[in-house]
């Protein structure tokens, strides 16, 4: 079982005639192939004005709304320059898309408050913008993670960063622990899913057993998880933040990593989610580390 | 990027946000004519740097001599400005090294009634833009919020329809404006919402905010940052920014494509990923050392952004030592070590280097390290990496 993603998921990318956008959507749909040979999971692109064409065997439609009708598409994935980021997030929720990636670094905040707002009372979920994407391993990878890192296993990931995910895959991987789905959420200051939606689906899950979160400096989001998994999370949850040597009034690479007026530093949240029970790993050496200690101290009881 | 307070000034007036007459001055004759041009019975001198504090900040080569003045003559106007163009400014902000002063802002005299406190940002939790106003003007607004929460007032509004009126009238009520102040307030607190949403600021912060015996809400003071990630529709904003007041290793660094803070540290560090960047400076000072700054070479590192991030940290004097770490996930590890070697040759390393790598393609990527001749150390894991660098300082 998973989140999110599953094997009736059907992907789209938005911006597919871009390099950047073929070039991973090759890789996504390369990698439903090897699991599911059989199975056409990543169903083609958009890009106006090109409809009709064809790129490397995807087939190119103009509008999102056309692949959903010709091509069955229930999530896309995108890839367009910042500019166009809201418009096709936008695009893609009037179109009925269940689950939209945003790939894309560099939006404007102004146009995601407009994008967010939009999608209120919408079905669409939104994952990003500015995030790795989302992977579901030994069923469908959507985004630009390698996807061998991720073995196939019960541990839910969700991480505000991308390298840093994959790190933290590699060492649950090295400790034979997979993961049932993982979620890059994005490093923007708003984004369309936060950690405590997750949270709520991996408690929910049957296939998830223990939960990793990896958060940084910045905003409150961590704050809020932690006192979500105080009061709704029974399974075991580690996490690890990023920038304990951040300087204040610094921007650190992300948008959203900031920590203003003293607020948002990484030793609040390690507080908070060590009060929830959150096993903290002190470095990022001992991410993997500390979801098997959350798992053993849970085992015990 | 940050803006001076008289060119945040000039675009408030350009959007109906009310300013007290202000005339720019660059040399101390141009502050004795604006004084006389201005033409009232007293004017304010104000430094124009981008770090506040500057009323309480001093001079370097007049410690007597205050950012901010107040003056009541022509000639008291022009030596002020001779004491303070050209000198450098140290405030709470600005670092002990300060910041040189090249304009002065020389404005008009108010009648003072009120001094409050006016702040637009986009809040997370609201989702969206907010206003945030408070009976404090003047005061630091952090401060303010820590010690008497209930002195601030938020309202949430939408950036499409804007702040509406009603809000504006909510928000004057509880300040407790009246009769002309709350009539100023109706049109002033809309308008400076609207421009923050038409010209992509991350902060149009406004403090103090006076109310004039008048009745008359004026921007006394008037700070603005713009989104980077917006400023491709907005061209006009590129002659205001100003690069003395930005880190030049910051400046070369984002010219590049690269991600660059400095710290203070000897360790320099190279990155792929802001989330992996900032975690290798946590590794690092856990380990016991000091990370010189935060680098993410983003995910597409090439030969030239690789050199450049060498050479930034390298011009760095304190850098006795530089960490290598690489998660190659689409981009491959071999790929990086090619780019890495080409750069270890163009910039002439002279302190150790440490390299880790992981990921996509990594066993090639070792042996090409270990048979490249170099004097390069290789770690194993992110552990080993941070133990390897601080050993190489205390060797």
């Amino acid at each position: 079982m998973s989140i999110l993603v599953d094997k009736n998921t059907r992907i789209i990318c938005q911006g597919i005639t871009g390099k950047v956008g073929l070039f991973h959507s090759q890789q996504c749909r390369a990698y439903a192939k090897e699991f599911r040979p059989n199975e056409n999971v990543f169903v083609g692109g958009c890009t106006p004005g090109k409809g009709g064409t064809e790129v490397d065997g995807f087939p190119v439609f103009n509008t999102v709304e056309e692949a959903v009708k010709k091509a069955g598409a229930n999530c896309s994935l995108i890839f367009v320059p910042p500019p166009a980021c809201a418009d096709a997030i936008m695009e893609a929720a009037d179109a009925g898309i269940d689950l939209i990636v945003a790939i894309t670094e560099g939006t404007p905040v102004i146009d995601m408050v407009r994008a967010a707002n939009y999608l209120k009372g919408k079905k669409s979920r939104l994952i990003g913008p500015n995030c790795p994407g989302i992977i579901t391993p030994g069923v469908a990878k959507i985004g630009i993670m390698p996807g061998y890192i991720h073995k196939p296993g019960s541990v839910g990931l969700i991480s505000k960063s991308g390298t840093l995910t994959y790190e933290a895959a590699w060492q649950l991987g090295n400790l034979g622990l997979g993961q049932s789905t993982a979620i890059g959420i994005g490093g923007d200051p708003i984004i369309g899913t936060t950690f405590i939606d997750l949270l709520r689906m991996f408690e929910e899950d049957p296939g998830t057993e223990a939960i990793l979160m990896i958060g940084e400096i910045g905003g409150n989001l961590e704050i809020q998880a932690a006192e979500y998994i105080k009061q709704h999370v029974k399974k075991p949850v580690a996490g690890f933040i990023a920038g304990q040597t951040a300087p204040p009034g610094k921007r650190m690479g992300h948008a959203g990593a900031i920590i203003s007026g003293g607020k948002g530093t990484a030793a609040e949240k390690i507080a908070a989610l060590e009060a929830a029970g959150v096993v903290v790993a002190k470095s990022p050496a001992e991410m993997g580390a500390a979801m098997k200690t959350a798992i053993e101290r849970r085992n015990k009881k | 990027m940050k803006i001076h307070e008289y060119q945040a000034k000039q675009l408030f007036a350009a959007a109906g946000v009310a300013v007290p007459k202000g005339i720019v001055a660059k040399t101390p004759d141009e502050a004795a004519a604006a004084f006389t041009e201005l033409g009232g019975p007293l004017a304010v001198v104000k430094s124009q740097i981008h770090a506040g504090g500057r009323g309480k900040g001093r001079f370097k080569e007049h410690p007597e001599q205050a950012g901010v003045v107040l003056v009541r003559s022509a000639d008291e106007a022009k030596a002020n400005a001779a004491r303070m163009l050209g000198k450098t400014l140290v405030t709470i902000q600005s670092g002990e090294e300060g910041k040189t002063v090249n304009t002065l802002l020389v404005e008009q005299g108010l009648n003072i009634a009120r001094e409050l406190y006016l702040g637009v940002v986009v809040d997370r939790e609201a989702g969206g833009p907010i206003l945030i106003m408070s009976s404090e003007g003047g005061m630091n607004i952090e401060e303010v919020a820590e010690k008497h929460p209930e002195k601030i007032l938020h309202e949430a509004f939408d950036p499409a329809a804007g702040l509406q009126p009603f809000q504006a009238r909510k928000m004057a009520f509880e300040l407790g404006l009246e009769g002309e102040a709350l009539k100023s307030a109706a049109k002033f607190l809309p308008a400076v919402c609207k421009f923050f949403v038409d010209n992509d600021c991350s902060m149009t912060e406004i403090n103090p905010l006076v109310v004039t015996k008048e009745g008359a809400l004026i921007a006394l003071d008037g700070k603005v940052t713009f989104d980077d990630n917006a400023l491709f529709r907005h061209k006009n904003f590129e002659p205001l920014r100003d690069l003395n007041e930005e880190e030049p290793a910051e400046v070369r660094a984002s010219n590049t494509g690269l991600s660059y803070v400095k710290l203070d540290g000897n360790i320099g560090c190279l990155v792929n990923g802001a989330g992996l960047a900032m975690s290798t400076m946590d590794l690092i000072k856990y380990h016991g050392g000091e990370p010189a700054n935060f680098l993410d070479v983003g995910g597409g590192a090439n030969v030239d952004q690789v050199t450049e991030a060498f050479r930034i940290i390298l011009a760095d004097p304190n850098v006795k030592a530089v960490l290598v770490n690489i998660f190659g996930g689409i981009m491959k590890c071999d790929t990086i070590v090619t780019a890495l070697l080409e750069a270890y040759e163009k910039v002439g390393f002279h302190v150790p280097l440490v390299v880790r790598l992981e990921g996509t393609n990594v066993k090639i990527a070792r042996e090409m390290l270990a048979n490249s001749g170099r004097n390069i150390i290789a770690a194993n894991d992110l552990t080993d990496a941070a133990k390897k660098v601080v050993a190489t300082l205390k060797a």
